[in-house]
């Protein structure tokens, strides 16, 4: 008699590597967003404190949009209308625009808070020692601003990386669209999501631990 | 030379400084005293262009500071200023915090600007206090620090804004031995203080500031012996 054929199979040791990969494309793309995304979130933060009204006008309200709708429709209405405007990108492009803008709107506040930590009294001091404006915003500011709001900016950081996985919603392989293909076939969604949960304690860990450290660093 | 000349100021519709006219001579120390708010600290912040002035001329040296074109950070290197906050840098080191604006200002080479701040801080008695951190150090050591940190620029000019008035009593008086000690070796200062001791004591000259005018100015014994204003006589009468 033939044996009945079966569209599901269990899990493999090479859907582990299939994880491993769609693991690295979740780092790939939170990696290049939240870089890009925290430069552009630090210019937009010192234009917020620097600009007052033009970018209060401007600036500010922008940045709400992309921090108040919920990603997950940013990202399908970006990747659709994209073509509309002449852009046609890959879901990978698509995700690492929307979840750049994402990121700078949520790490323009935390540098413009960190901006506003270094007290007037302390920019005078620098100022009346003879630095420059750029001067005293890179060797006083910097240091001091960036450490008071870097648990912040870790946090931000950690959230767009598993916030990327929406990314999915557009096909793009990433640690969740990899788990759900993996599901339909091995028909074991609780060992799946585990280990995909697994996965993303493994890209995130290091990085708190790291920050943590620096932390206790910057306290002694 | 400090000169100023028909030094008007205002914050918003809030006049100031009305009308100041003061030279400040080359190795001279003079002291400003004044009730809060009669804007001896502003006068502080006007003359080394932190605060843009409405009226009037100030000229350091014969460079007009607020004259459109004045390169101010140039100028400031030569005007030295010591806050009531001290504002030391708390990322870096004492001798760090001494050393950088000679390192990046003043352009010298990292070994040159540490010799200069380790120099400056055992100037000021911290010569033992290198490597600590600001937080680790008292409000009086941390303010000695901030005299280091001026020092290190070489200004010509010092100018004091309240600079005990944050302290704790007991760490007053290390802080104006400093400022003798400055005196002494021959530095042109300006004091905006209430500690009246050292303004008796240190001071050529003692300027009474009254409500954005120089009421009375003149060697402390004038001053303080023979007080002319009655708002001066007051004002003394108070503090004692």
């Amino acid at each position: 008699m033939e044996p009945a054929i079966s569209f599901f199979s269990g899990f493999r040791a090479a859907d582990l590597w299939f994880m491993a990969e769609a693991a690295w494309r979740t780092l790939l793309i939170s990696g290049v967003s939240i870089v890009i995304g925290s430069l552009l979130g630090i210019l937009f933060g010192w234009m917020l404190h620097e600009g007052r009204l033009l970018a209060s006008l401007t600036l500010a309200p922008l940045l709400d949009v992309f921090r108040s709708v919920p990603l997950i429709i940013q990202l399908v209405l970006f990747y659709n209308f994209a073509p509309i405007a002449g852009l046609s990108l890959d879901p990978f492009a698509s995700g690492a625009v929307v979840l750049t803008l994402y990121c700078a709107s949520l790490v323009a506040n935390v540098a413009r808070g960190g901006i506003a930590a270094v007290g007037q009294p302390m920019r005078r001091a620098a100022r009346s020692l003879g630095m420059t404006y750029w001067q005293d915003m890179r060797h006083v500011v910097l240091p001091i601003g960036g450490r008071a709001v870097f648990p912040s900016w870790v946090g931000v950081a950690l959230g767009v990386m598993k916030d990327s996985a929406l990314v999915s919603v557009l096909g793009y392989v990433e640690l969740l669209k990899a788990s759900q293909i993996l599901i339909t076939r091995t028909q074991e969604p609780f060992m799946i999501l585990t280990l995909a949960g697994a996965f993303y304690f493994a890209l995130s860990y290091p990085i708190s631990r790291y920050s943590a450290r620096l932390e206790a660093r910057w306290a002694q | 030379m400090i000169e100023i000349r028909g030094l008007h100021k205002y914050f918003g519709e809030l006049h100031v400084l009305k009308g100041i006219d003061l030279d400040v001579h080359n190795g001279e120390v003079l002291s400003v005293i004044g009730a809060s708010g009669s804007g001896k600290s502003t006068l502080l912040y006007c003359i080394n262009g932190l605060e843009p002035i409405q009226q009037g001329r100030i000229e350091v040296d014969g460079t007009d500071v607020h004259a459109r074109g004045t390169d101010l950070n140039a100028l400031r290197q030569k005007l030295g200023m010591v806050f009531q906050q001290w504002n030391s840098f708390p990322h870096l080191t004492a001798l760090e915090n001494v050393a950088l604006a000679p390192r990046i200002v003043r352009g010298l080479p990292r070994a040159e600007a540490r010799e200069v701040a380790e120099r400056q801080l055992r100037h000021v008695g911290l010569g033992d206090k290198l490597d600590v951190y600001p937080k680790a150090l008292s409000g009086g050591q941390q303010q000695r620090l901030a005299i280091a940190r001026a020092l290190a620029m070489e200004p010509r000019y010092m100018l004091f804004d309240e600079a005990t008035s944050a302290l704790d009593p007991e760490l007053v008086g290390e802080v104006l031995d400093t400022m003798r000690l400055l005196a002494e070796e021959g530095m042109t200062m300006i004091c905006v203080t209430h500690e009246m001791g050292f303004a008796r004591d240190v001071s050529d000259r003692v300027a009474f500031f009254h409500q954005g005018v120089i009421e009375e100015i003149g060697p402390p014994a004038e001053i303080f012996g023979a007080p002319a204003s009655e708002h001066l006589r007051k004002f003394l009468a108070k503090i004692r």
